[in-house]
């Protein structure tokens, strides 16, 4: 035991003092301070760069009784839109459009019905929240001048445009609310990126450590004073130990950001991190599920880094478990929108998807209990078994040097171990 | 009996790489092991160490078989570099050292002693990527002696050092030896075996073509040079029977003969060519042995 922690310790605590590891973390916690204040930055931006200047609207009213009312509406909103009567042509107004002196502009009249007719002439392709609130504001002008024709009260109006009460209710027990199910799609899907990519770079350091050893020869050394099984779990626990310390460091600052973050944007991040409505379950089976996947695949790497000798093929012999994790992944993000689907339930129970796609459903819909439990004793008893297989693998592999780059050195490096 | 190896035979599929090896090592002594490259050499000293286990015969240490249990007895020095690129000198040699039961504080101790001795204590705190092939060589060696262990195997321990660093290594093993250490190691360079060896073994293709005391296995050889220099023509001389081979040189002949009757008709044939500057009955070197064994083997 007393080697296998001096293993664990060397894995572990010389990838953490490597400068490449405390860089990416450091990158990593200003990339999520930044996506937290990201609302916020581009306020600032926008306010620095000039772009919060109040947009001037030119208005040309035939009617001459819609323009002040049009900019009481924009006042009254707050909107920041400058309503400008303007006295020239249309004509006129569409060269200075085309020569870009102005964004837009619009025309305005009322027919004889008193039916407001309005035109709104733009360059720019990916104008739609202008359009959009000039037509709003123009409804509502509609409606008061209607409403004065008719001559009904404010509270008539407001009586006429009551809302009707409009709850929807599901009975299916896996489902949950609405709005829960807003929280759950977003967090589950960060949540399972972090699995992903983790899985992904966790699992691809220990090939390549396992490779770097062979390598170097150390690995001779090593294995004549510690069994190759000691070895290989200890640095699959090491590396793991890693890669959980990392996370729990972007959780922290993840969370510090968002609450630290100023920028209370309603439906933005900070409302959507303001874990009040993260449910508990959802993190646990999280770390559950990462731990797992790490585990399964950290093996699965172990095994495949042990039967190459240099680190240069080391990419191809883990190109499928590579495809695995991806294929894991796009079924999971796929099933996002509906995790309902007889595809996403099978594949759920896969131990090599598992992590991803079982995650993804207990996250969102409301499972049985013995749904996860089952995905996990799969992944559980798989780890166990490849951990048995890749151990007896790699008691051989690591002796083997030459130009081994395929899985068929599997069968070579068992009858290798076995001798 | 320290060291010993009965009958071990392995096998990978249909290849033999170790064909009945028989070797008998005592305490306290220096055994060289010889062979050509993919003579088995390596592939014996991982059975040695427990990495491979042989198809057949017996292996002990100390009437022990060896295993994870008694690596803190052993130091194993492989034939191509095995160290961490990347980790400091000092902060790998305490792994290595912790690996072999050493603990940190007599790890650090025997870290300093060693580097002072083997004159580089300035590398400590370099990256072991950063030192040449000779200094990452030392670290190699004092690796495989910081924990004072009983058995030493050496795969190539003087490849990449210069003699000044030869001599250094040499003292350093011999220091072992006299310290009652067993120690195996193998080489091409004959003169360092027959310099540092009291028994030694020659295998090829798995095989044990010779072994013993290096004074029997020169006299069992059964063939002695005799240099002879002369300013005149010895061509004459090599219709003598009992000549093997003959190397003529400027300066005169070597003459490979099988019995030492042989030297004297020699001397007679040569002074009466001219007066000669030099005769003289040669052992035969490691060298030669090795060649005629390992060459007729490969004829």
């Amino acid at each position: 035991m007393r080697e296998f922690w001096i293993i664990f310790k060397q894995s572990f605590i010389t990838k953490a003092k490597a400068k490449s590891f405390f860089i990416t973390t450091l990158i990593m916690m200003a990339a999520i301070f930044l996506l937290a204040n990201m609302p916020k930055i581009i306020d600032t931006v926008q306010h620095v760069s000039g772009g919060d200047e109040k947009e001037t609207l030119q208005v040309i009213d035939s009617s001459g009784m819609l323009v002040d009312r049009l900019k009481e509406q924009f006042e009254a909103g707050g909107s920041g839109i400058q309503v400008e009567a303007s006295t020239k042509s249309e004509k006129e107004l569409t060269d200075e459009l085309t020569a870009k002196d102005i964004d837009s502009f619009l025309s305005v009249s009322v027919d004889e019905h008193g039916i407001i007719h309005a035109n709104y002439t733009t360059m720019s392709l990916m104008d739609f929240s202008l359009p959009s609130r000039i037509q709003e504001a123009l409804q509502s002008i509609q409606t008061q001048m209607k409403a004065e024709e008719l001559s009904l009260s404010g509270t008539e109006v407001q009586t006429l445009f009551t809302p009707i009460q409009f709850d929807q209710k599901n009975v299916s027990p896996s489902a949950k609310s609405e709005e829960e199910l807003v929280t759950a799609q977003i967090l589950v899907y960060i949540l399972m990126f972090v699995i992903y990519m983790s899985v992904i770079m966790y699992s691809t350091m220990i090939a390549m450590d396992v490779a770097n050893e062979k390598s170097s020869r150390v690995m001779e050394i090593m294995i004549s004073s510690v069994s190759p099984v000691k070895h290989m779990f200890a640095k699959v626990l090491g590396i793991g130990s890693l890669g959980i310390l990392q996370i729990v460091i972007y959780g922290i600052t993840g969370y510090i950001a968002f609450k630290t973050s100023a920028t209370e944007v309603p439906g933005g991040f900070a409302e959507i991190f303001s874990l009040k409505n993260v449910s508990t379950s959802t993190l646990v089976y999280a770390a559950v599920f990462f731990i797992l996947g790490y585990f399964l695949y950290a093996t699965l790497a172990a095994l495949l880094g042990s039967l190459v000798s240099r680190t240069e093929d080391v990419q191809q012999m883990i190109m499928p478990m590579t495809v695995l994790i991806v294929i894991g992944f796009i079924i999971a993000a796929t099933g996002l929108n509906n995790p309902e689907a007889a595809y996403v339930k099978y594949t759920s129970f896969f131990p090599f998807f598992a992590p991803f796609v079982m995650f993804l459903r207990v996250g969102i819909l409301g499972l049985p209990m013995w749904e996860p439990l089952l995905a996990i004793a799969i992944m559980l008893l798989t780890i166990f078994i490849l951990g048995w297989f890749g151990a007896r693998v790699y008691r051989g592999g690591v002796l083997m040097y030459g130009p081994s780059r395929s899985l068929k050195d599997i069968k070579k490096a068992i009858q290798l171990g076995k001798e | 009996m320290a060291l010993q190896l009965e009958n071990v035979t392995k096998r990978f599929g249909n290849f033999t790489a170790v064909d009945h090896l028989n070797l008998k090592i005592e305490k306290g002594t220096m055994y060289g092991f010889l062979g050509a490259n993919g003579a088995g050499k390596t592939t014996t000293f991982r059975m040695i160490l427990g990495l491979l286990n042989a198809n057949e015969g017996q292996i002990a240490w100390n009437g022990k078989t060896i295993s994870y249990a008694t690596s803190p007895e052993i130091g194993y020095l492989p034939e191509e570099r095995g160290l961490y690129p990347k980790m400091k000198v000092e902060e790998q040699l305490i792994f290595l050292g912790e690996l072999r039961g050493m603990n940190k504080a007599d790890a650090k101790r025997a870290i300093d002693q060693w580097l002072e001795r083997f004159e580089v204590p300035q590398y400590k705190n370099k990256k072991v990527e950063e030192l040449s092939k000779g200094n990452q060589q030392k670290i190699q060696v004092i690796a495989a002696l910081m924990h004072d262990p009983k058995l030493l195997i050496l795969d190539e321990p003087f490849s990449g050092l210069d003699p000044v660093n030869v001599e250094m290594l040499k003292k350093a093993i011999i220091d072992f030896r006299n310290n009652g250490a067993t120690i195996l190691f193998s080489s091409h360079r004959m003169d360092h075996v027959e310099e540092l060896c009291e028994e030694l073994s020659i295998i090829h293709k798995g095989k044990q073509i010779v072994s013993g005391s290096l004074r029997d296995v020169k006299r069992s050889f059964g063939r002695q040079n005799v240099r002879i220099r002369s300013d005149y023509d010895l061509t004459n001389l090599d219709r003598i029977r009992g000549i093997l081979s003959v190397a003529h040189s400027v300066e005169g002949a070597v003459f490979q003969i099988e019995e030492e009757d042989v030297a004297n008709e020699l001397l007679t044939a040569a002074l009466k060519e001219g007066p000669i500057r030099h005769f003289e009955i040669e052992e035969p070197s490691l060298q030669d042995i090795f060649i005629a064994k390992v060459g007729k083997e490969h004829a």
